[in-house]
This record gives structure tokens, sequence and C-alpha cells, in this order.
């Protein structure tokens, strides 16, 4: 196993023996600058090398799967778990949207493979992360209801995540290899010592929310692997129909797997306060963030390359 | 010295509402706040301010007593149902009138 997964395993066991372990808050975001950073300019910087750019038919499909991901879990989480329609509507817009930290794990376990993915993916993150929280929010409130859009697009644009992706990305395709030399030891040669930590804070905090996964109970333990299993189907295929590569197959079927744990819970606490948030929060990440960088990642390469042919 | 009475309200309250919040005293003319990091335990479980998405923050307002019940009736109409929030005040004293 990946040296940085047993990172995530050291967090969850020392949050649930309760040892004195507490990461402060802005080393927390510091350390999610710094990957989401990297991520940004990494991907920029292989798109200035090759200037192959991106079809409008992927840019297409991958808005489609962003807005279409969340209709099948609203369905199953209000007919099979028999949720209200706003807890329905988040767990959709969790899902639906994806987890840039699983998206760093993903990238780390293809480097360390060897395994060469479309320099581009960043920008599926992009693509990805919003429709679903929309979708999300238009199927607990309805396309009449009260929701002030317009603060809501500001907060979803120019979130964390997306200033950080697209910042880097521009940065490192306007600079390109030879302009990055001096700051790709920080951003590249660091990079899993980085992920590392991340990971180590994600696993406390992934622990501290196992006393609520018991009072949830099965169906989200069970929806929670489920739903990654089949998403990441729908994304390999997806893939599949872009004529993407494996490698980018493995990303895609992950992205599509992840569930969002900063975007999705901030923008629906404001916009679906009825939801109750410890419900989506708690399924993304004490059963599908754990489930999807342990097992799934591994299983989605051997899925993408078996539909590869 | 001379001192002057006033309300200081506090909130405790869910820190991804800390951007609403702003703009909804700034509509009720409050014309300063303190906003601080905070964690505790309440009525909805422990909140740990280690991780901004479940954190709380704590809002200082010193005020006018008129003011300050406005902004705590809307804030119990708006917040009240579906936020962790608490608000309690008291009174206090201040030097300079005019800033308050």
């Amino acid at each position: 196993m990946d040296p940085v997964i047993l990172f995530f395993v050291l967090g969850v066991v020392a949050g649930l023996a309760r040892a004195d372990l507490r990461l402060p808050g802005a080393i927390y975001e510091f350390v999610s600058t710094v990957l989401l950073l990297a991520i940004g300019l990494k991907g920029g910087v292989e798109l200035a090398r090759d200037t192959g750019g991106m079809p409008l038919i992927e840019f297409a499909v991958l808005l489609a799967l962003g807005l279409a991901l969340p209709l099948p879990v609203f369905a199953v989480a209000r007919h099979v778990g028999r949720l209200s329609r706003e807890d329905a509507a988040s767990l959709a817009a969790h899902y639906g949207s994806v987890s840039v930290g699983t998206f760093a794990v993903v990238i780390g376990y293809l480097a360390t493979r060897g395994i060469p993915y479309e320099a581009r993916a960043p920008v599926w993150v992009v693509l990805l992360e919003v429709p679903a929280i929309l979708a999300g929010i238009l199927l607990a409130r309805g396309v009449s209801g009260a929701v002030a859009w317009g603060r809501l697009a500001h907060e979803l644009f120019l979130g964390r995540s997306i200033v950080l992706l697209v910042g880097g990305l521009a940065i490192g395709w306007v600079s390109g290899p030879d302009g990055t030399a001096s700051i790709q030891p920080f951003f590249f040669g660091l990079f899993k010592g980085i992920l590392a930590l991340f990971l180590l804070e994600m696993g406390l905090i992934a622990a501290s929310h196992l006393p609520t996964l018991r009072r949830h109970g099965i169906f989200i333990i069970a929806f929670g692997i489920a739903m990654p299993l089949a998403a990441a189907v729908v994304g390999a295929m997806a893939g599949r129909l872009l004529g993407i590569s494996p490698g980018g197959m493995t990303v895609l079927a992950t992205l599509a797997a992840s569930a969002s744990y900063i975007a999705a819970p901030a923008a629906i606490r404001t916009a679906v306060p009825e939801a109750n948030p410890a419900l989506s929060l708690t399924a993304s990440l004490a059963v599908t963030f754990p489930f999807n960088i342990i097992v799934g990642i591994p299983l989605y390469e051997r899925l993408a390359a078996y539909l590869h042919g | 010295m001379d001192k002057f009475n006033r309300r200081l309200l506090t909130i405790v309250t869910e820190a991804v509402l800390e951007r609403e919040l702003v703009a909804e005293f700034d509509a009720l003319g409050v014309r300063g706040y303190t906003i601080t990091d905070a964690r505790g335990r309440g009525g909805r479980g422990s909140r740990r301010s280690d991780w901004a998405q479940e954190g709380n923050i704590r809002v200082e307002i010193v005020c006018e007593p008129a003011l300050a019940d406005r902004v705590a009736a809307l804030l119990r109409d708006r917040y009240y149902d579906h936020y962790a929030m608490i608000l309690f005040m008291q009174d206090v004293d201040v030097l300079r009138p005019d800033k308050f």
C-alpha cells in the first residue's frame, strides 16, 4: 500500500483513540492550498508542452455528467433511503460533485506507477465540481424556489478550489516547464509529502465523523460504497466514449466516484438549510473518501484497463 | 471618567454563515463587529475549529440597545430553525459613544 494511504490510516486510528493529535486549522488550509496549486501547475506545465487542447465534445460530456450524476443519487436516496427531499438533494449534490483530495490521491497513484494520463485532467475537476451542486439545489428547491443565485454563483465559481486550480493551471501554462523550474522542487518535489500531511488530517476528520455514522445506520454505509462503484463505471465509460487514455479513464472514474466534502457542504448549508449537514458529510467523509482511496482507485484502474481493452 | 451604556451582543454560530451574517449586519446598519474562530459543544454536538467546514465563529457587536434587539430578532427569525446558533446580550460601558 502507498505510504500516503497509511498516513490516512494513522489519522483515523489516532482520531478514534482520542490521541492528542490535532493539526491547527491554518495547517490544513495551507496544505490543501499547496495541493491545489501543485495540481493546477502540473496540468498547466503539461498543457504548455503539448498543444492538443481540449475537444469541445469532452467539455460538453463532462458538464452533462456533472448535471446527470445527481439524478440517480437523488432517486435512490429518496426511494431506497427514504430521506426527505432536502436530505436526498443534499446527498445528490455531494455525490455528483467531486473531491479534490481524492483527485490528488489518484494523481499520486498514477504517478507512482508511471501510468500516463491527460494533462488537462485538472480541467475535468473544475468542470465537474459545480454543475452537480446547482442540480442538487434545484432538486431541493425547484426552479422557482427562493435561492440567492447571485451570491451562490459567486461562492461556487470563486471558491477556493476553482480559483487555485485554474490559477495554477494558468501560471503553469504561461510559464511552461522551464519557467516553473525554480518552483518545481516545492510544488512537485514535495507533492507526496504534502499529500501525506493532508491525508493525516483527513483521517482525523473522518474519525470524528464515525460516531455520526452509527446514528445514520446501514443505508449510509451501503450507499457510500455502492454509489461510487456505480458512478465509477459511468465515469470510465464516459472516458471510453471520449477516447481518452486508460490513465485518464482511471482519473475520470475516480472523479465520478468521489463525493465533495468542501464545496458542496458549504453551498448546500446556506442554500438548503433544512438538509441535515451531518448526513451528507458523514457519508462523503467517513465512508466514500476512505473507500475510494483505499479500495476504489486500484479497482477503477483495473476497470479502465478492462474497458480500454 | 464619563461612561456610556451600550449593549454587547454575542452570537456563536456556524462559520459557514459568516459572509451571510456580515451582509445582514451591513443592511441593518451595524457599524462594527469582531469575529473570532470558536469551538465547543452544544445542542448540535461538538464543533471543531480546526476545520472551517464545521467550525464555529463568535461574533461580538457593541451597539445601541434598539439595534441589538433588531439584529437579535432577525437572526432568531431567519437562522434559529436550521442552524447551530446562540446569542446573548449584556450591558457594557464604553468611553466613546459616537463609535457605537
